[in-house]
C-alpha cells in the first residue's frame, strides 16, 4: 500500500516536478521486518536513486506524525510514506472500527507546492492509552473514556500553540483534519476547536487507519481546499500534534492520480471468512502441494530493478521488450545490446487467462492473465483484486506492487496485474 | 547445418512395461527391475549382453547410479537423462542415437518415476532458487489458458469447446478402459466429465491427465542386427527434439492456440521419416493428452488437422480408437497418468505392440490393415509459451 500511495503521488506531483526526492521517510506502526529496512522496499519499487536515503520510522502510530513533520520542516524535498494495517481479534472493535491504508507526500518547495507550511505544535504525554507487544494482533485499551479526556485536553493545548506558532487567529482556519484512535474521540476533540469545518476523517468508510491516518485525513483536506484556505492537521497519539498548511494556488491546478472517493468507489465487498485468513486469524486448509519456497536474497539482488521496480528490457534494435529483462535479442543474434524498459506504469491487455482452483496462494483462487502491453512486451502474470468471472480477453490492467507470499520470514514482492474498470 | 536423422539405422527389439498406477506397495527400484527384466525377455537377452544403460527419470533419482544399484548391473555406463515431460522419450533419443554412431551395439533405456511417494497432489517440480518473481501456477492453468484463446481465434463458442473437450476425455478413457496396464480402467460419460470439480479455468478433474508411478524399458540394437534378437523388430523412422526458447511468454504475437516448438518438431520429424501426408500417412499416434486441450491443439501442430479444424474433427471422430487416425489408442496420460521418466517410453511401448500386431483385439486398430505403416509418439514438457516437444516416428518394415 505504501509503494502504490507513494506512486500516485510522484504521478500527481510530477507533472511539475520529475526530479527525485532527497529521501524518502517511511512511518509504519506494523512494519514488515525487524533489524533490516522496511522504507528499501518502497525505494526499490520507485527506483529511487540509490543516493536517495530510506528512512523507516516506526513502530507506533505517532510515527507517522514523526515523518510528516521532520519532513515538513528539515527542508529539501522528501517523500514521505505513511501506512497502516489496523488488526485486533475477531469480533472486537477494533477489528470493526479499523482500516488499512497508506498516503503519500512530496515535500519540497517551489512552485509546484500545493500547500505551505504554516507552523505547528506538540504535546508529548506518557499515558496508557492502547498498547500492543510486537508481533501481537491485538491492542488492548486501558480506559476508553480516560483516552478521551486526555487526547482532547492534549490537543486543544497542542492547537493553541499551534496557532500562536503560526501566527494564526482561529477564525483563520479553514478546514480542521483530526486523526485520532476512535472516530469517537476524533469527533470529541474536533467540536472543541472552533473549526468552521471539520474534514471527515473516513473513520465510518475507512475505518480508524492508525499510522495512515494523519495522511488520510490530509489528503482529504487537500482533495477539497480552497486556494489560500487554512488546513489544521490535529492529531491524537500519546499526545498531540498539530500542523497548520495553507493552500496556494497550485492547489487549484491540483488533480490527484486518484482521488480518495474514486479509491472507495472501486470498493468491492469483502467475505469475513477471507478476511479472517488474510488476517491470520484461521487457518485455511492449503493445497496438498509443495509452498513456494524463500526467494533467494543472491538472486532477488541481481534482479532488483526487475523484482521491485518492474524494469524489463528493451532491444535497441527493434524495440522488442522483455519481461524479465533478456540480455539476448529476440532472434538470438546480439548479446547486451538491450535498454531499460520500466513497465510499472504501463498498461496491457489480457491476451487469454486461467482460474486455478489448485495452486498455493494467500487468497486462492488464482486469477491468472497473460498481458500484453502497450508498445510492447507480455507477461502472464496473476490478477489481484480481480474476480474471476471478471476477467475477459481483451480486459485492460495495470500493475499494482504486492507481496506474493512469505516464506522463511521473507516477504516475497512482485507485481500483480489489476483489471481496470470502468 | 542439418537434422539427418537416423531413419531405419536403428530398431527396438525389446520392450518392458509396468502397469501405470499408485503403486504403494513398489518403490522406484521395484518398478525398475520389473520393466527391465520384461525388456530383457522380450528380445530373449540376459544383463550382460546390454554394453551401455540410459536412465530417464525426472526427479525420482540422480545419476545413473539408482539404477546401476537396482539392476546390480557390473561395470557399465549408464546415463541419466532428464528433459521435463519429455524425460523418457529422451533417453531412448540418446540411447539410440549411441548405437547409430557405433559405440554400441545393444543398450537399454529405462524410464522410471516414483510420483506417489511425496504426498502431494499433482506433478510438482523441486524448487531451483530464484528471485521469487517465477509464477507458481499449476500446469492444468497453464495450459486451460488453451481453451478462451482457442475458442476466440476460430469462433468455436464455449459449450461447443466444451463437448470437444469432452469428446477427448472420453475416448481416451474409453481406450484405457481396454487396456490392462492402465490406471483408469473405466469409461466415463459426458455428463460425468462435464459435471466433475473444477480444476482451473473450464477444466475439470478428467480434463486432466492423472498422475501415477511406472516404468518401462525398450532394448536397442543397429537395425542389421536386429533379427538377432526378434522377428518383428521396430524400426526407427525418426527423432526429432526442440527445447524452446520461452518466445511465447514474452512475444504478444504468441496467441496461446498452438505449440509452436511442436510446430517446428513435426516437420522436422516428418522430414527425417520422409512423410509428405502426416493425415494419410500416420497409422497411429501417441500423444502428451496431459490435458484435453492440449491433445486438441497437437491435432493440428502434428498436422494431422488444418489450422481451426480439428475441434470438428474431434467431435467427427477422426481420431477415436475406430477412426481414421486413431490417437491414444492405448488410454493416454488421461488413463495412465504421468510417471514423467515413463510416459515417452509407454508410448513407444503401445506403437510397438500396435506395429507387431500384439494389441489386444479390443483396441487393434483398422488403420495398419488399411495400409498406413508409421505410428507417431509425441511428448511435450513445459508449457504453451515455454516447452521442449520430442516426436518419434517408429515403423514395422524398413522403407
Amino acid at each position: 500500500m505504501g509503494v502504490e500511495a507513494a506512486r500516485l503521488a510522484l504521478r500527481s506531483s510530477n507533472s511539475s516536478n520529475d526530479t527525485s526526492p532527497d529521501s524518502l521517510i517511511f512511518g509504519t506502526a506494523l512494519p514488515s521486518y525487524a533489524d533490516r529496512s522496511n522504507a528499501t522496499a518502497i525505494h526499490a519499487a520507485l527506483r529511487l536513486p540509490a543516493g536517495v536515503p530510506a528512512f523507516d520510522m516506526g513502530s507506533s502510530v505517532g510515527s507517522a506524525t514523526a515523518a510528516l513533520r521532520l519532513g515538513l520542516t528539515s527542508g529539501g524535498s522528501k517523500l514521505v510514506v505513511l501506512s497502516d494495517m489496523r488488526s485486533g481479534l475477531a469480533g472486537s472493535a477494533d477489528e470493526a472500527a479499523g482500516g488499512d491504508a497508506a498516503a503519500a507526500f512530496v515535500l519540497g518547495e517551489g512552485d509546484a507546492v500545493v500547500a505551505e507550511y504554516l507552523g505547528g505544535a506538540s504535546i508529548t504525554e506518557e499515558f496508557l492509552d492502547r498498547w500492543r507487544a510486537p508481533g501481537e494482533i491485538r491492542s488492548k485499551v486501558w480506559d476508553d473514556k480516560f483516552s478521551e479526556v486526555t487526547y482532547v485536553k492534549a490537543g486543544r493545548s497542542a492547537y493553541a500553540s499551534a496557532l500562536t506558532a503560526a501566527g494564526l487567529e482561529a477564525s483563520q482556519v479553514d478546514l480542521v483534519a483530526v486523526a485520532a484512535p476512535t472516530a469517537r474521540i476524533g469527533s470529541a476533540l474536533a467540536g472543541k476547536l472552533g473549526a468552521t469545518k471539520v474534514v471527515d476523517d473516513l473513520t465510518t468508510t475507512v475505518g480508524a487507519t492508525g499510522a495512515a491516518q494523519p495522511g488520510l485525513v490530509l489528503a482529504n483536506a487537500l482533495e477539497q481546499v480552497e486556494p489560500g484556505q487554512v488546513i489544521a492537521l490535529v492529531v491524537c497519539a500519546d499526545g498531540a500534534e498539530v500542523i497548520f498548511l495553507r493552500a496556494t494556488d497550485a492547489i487549484a491546478r491540483y488533480t490527484p492520480a486518484r482521488s480518495i472517493a474514486s479509491q472507495l468507489d472501486g470498493g468491492a465487498p469483502l467475505a469475513y471468512g477471507r478476511f479472517l485468513s488474510w488476517r491470520g486469524m484461521i487457518n485455511v486448509e492449503p493445497p496438498r502441494r509443495p509452498e513456494p519456497a524463500r526467494p533467494s536474497g543472491t538472486a532477488a539482488a541481481r534482479s532488483g530493478d526487475w523484482k521491485f521496480g518492474f524494469v524489463g528490457s528493451r532491444d535497441t534494435t527493434d524495440g522488442m521488450v522483455f519481461m524479465p529483462p533478456s540480455r539476448v535479442s529476440f532472434d538470438g543474434t546480439r548479446t547486451d545490446e538491450m535498454e531499460p524498459a520500466p513497465m510499472a506504469d504501463v498498461v496491457g491487455t489480457i491476451a487469454t487467462f486461467t482460474v486455478d482452483r489448485l495452486a498455493y496462494s494467500p487468497s486462492p483462487p488464482i486469477v491468472f492473465a497473460v498481458v500484453d502491453f502497450d508498445g510492447g512486451g507480455r507477461l502472464p502474470i496473476e490478477l489481484t483484486d480481480t474476480d474471476a468471472d471478471e476477467v475477459a480477453i481483451g480486459g485492460r490492467v495495470e500493475m499494482t506492487f504486492r507481496r506474493l507470499f512469505t516464506a522463511d520470514g521473507i516477504h516475497n514482492y512482485f507485481w500483480k496485474g489489476k483489471l481496470i474498470r470502468g | 547445418m542439418a537434422s539427418h536423422g537416423i531413419r531405419d539405422r536403428v530398431a527396438i527389439v525389446g520392450m518392458g512395461c509396468t502397469p501405470f498406477i499408485e503403486n504403494w506397495g513398489k518403490g522406484l527400484d521395484d518398478l525398475m527391475i520389473d520393466a527391465a527384466n520384461d525388456a530383457y525377455a522380450s528380445a530373449g537377452v540376459s544383463k550382460d549382453d546390454i554394453d551401455a544403460y540410459w536412465f530417464g527419470t525426472a526427479q525420482s533419482a540422480m545419476s545413473g547410479i539408482p539404477l546401476a544399484r537396482a539392476l546390480q548391473l557390473q561395470n557399465k555406463p549408464v546415463t541419466r537423462v532428464e528433459n521435463y515431460c519429455a524425460t523418457g522419450s529422451e533417453a531412448l533419443r540418446q540411447a539410440a542415437y549411441a548405437v547409430a554412431s557405433g559405440a554400441y551395439d545393444l543398450v537399454m533405456v529405462v524410464g522410471a518415476e516414483k510420483v506417489k511417494d511425496t504426498g502431494y497432489q499433482g506433478l510438482n517440480a523441486f524448487p531451483i532458487a530464484n528471485d521469487g518473481t517465477a509464477r507458481t501456477l499449476t500446469a492444468a492453468a497453464m495450459f486451460s489458458m488453451i481453451v478462451p484463446a482457442y475458442g476466440h481465434k476460430f469462433g468455436v463458442d464455449d459449450d461447443t469447446m466444451r463437448s470437444v473437450l469432452t469428446h477427448i476425455a472420453a475416448k481416451n478413457h474409453y481406450n484405457g478402459a481396454r487396456n490392462s496396464r492402465a490406471q483408469f480402467r473405466k469409461e466415463i460419460s459426458a455428463e460425468q466429465i462435464e459435471k466433475a470439480p473444477k480444476m482451473a479455468g473450464t477444466l475439470g478433474v478428467f480434463d486432466c491427465a492423472g498422475v501415477a508411478d511406472g516404468s518401462a524399458a525398450a532394448i536397442v540394437c543397429r537395425a542389421e542386427d536386429a533379427h538377432k534378437y526378434t522377428d518383428k523388430p521396430i524400426y526407427v523412422k525418426a527423432l526429432s527434439f526442440v527445447a524452446g526458447n520461452g518466445s511465447g511468454l514474452i512475444d504478444p504475437a504468441y496467441d496461446y492456440t498452438t505449440f509452436p516448438e511442436i510446430a517446428a518438431c513435426a516437420v522436422d520429424a516428418y522430414a527425417q521419416a520422409g512423410v509428405t501426408n502426416a493425415r494419410e500417412q500416420v497409422a497411429m499416434a501417441e500423444v502428451h493428452d496431459c490435458f484435453t486441450p492440449t491433445e486438441l491443439v497437437l491435432m493440428e501442430d502434428l498436422q494431422f488437422s488444418e489450422r481451426g479444424t480439428a475441434w470438428q474433427e474431434v467431435l467427427d471422430g477422426v481420431f477415436d480408437l475406430d477412426g481414421e487416425l486413431p490417437v491414444n489408442p492405448d488410454g493416454g496420460l488421461k488413463s495412465f497418468g504421468h510417471p514423467v521418466g515413463a510416459s515417452g517410453l509407454r508410448m513407444m511401448f503401445e506403437a510397438y505392440l500396435q506395429l507387431r500386431g500384439e494389441a489386444p483385439e479390443e483396441r487393434t486398430i483398422s488403420s495398419l490393415a488399411a495400409g498406413r505403416k508409421l505410428a507417431l509418439t509425441h511428448n511435450l514438457g513445459g508449457y504453451p509459451g515455454e516447452m521442449v516437444s520430442f516426436i518419434s516416428l517408429l515403423g514395422a518394415e524398413l522403407d
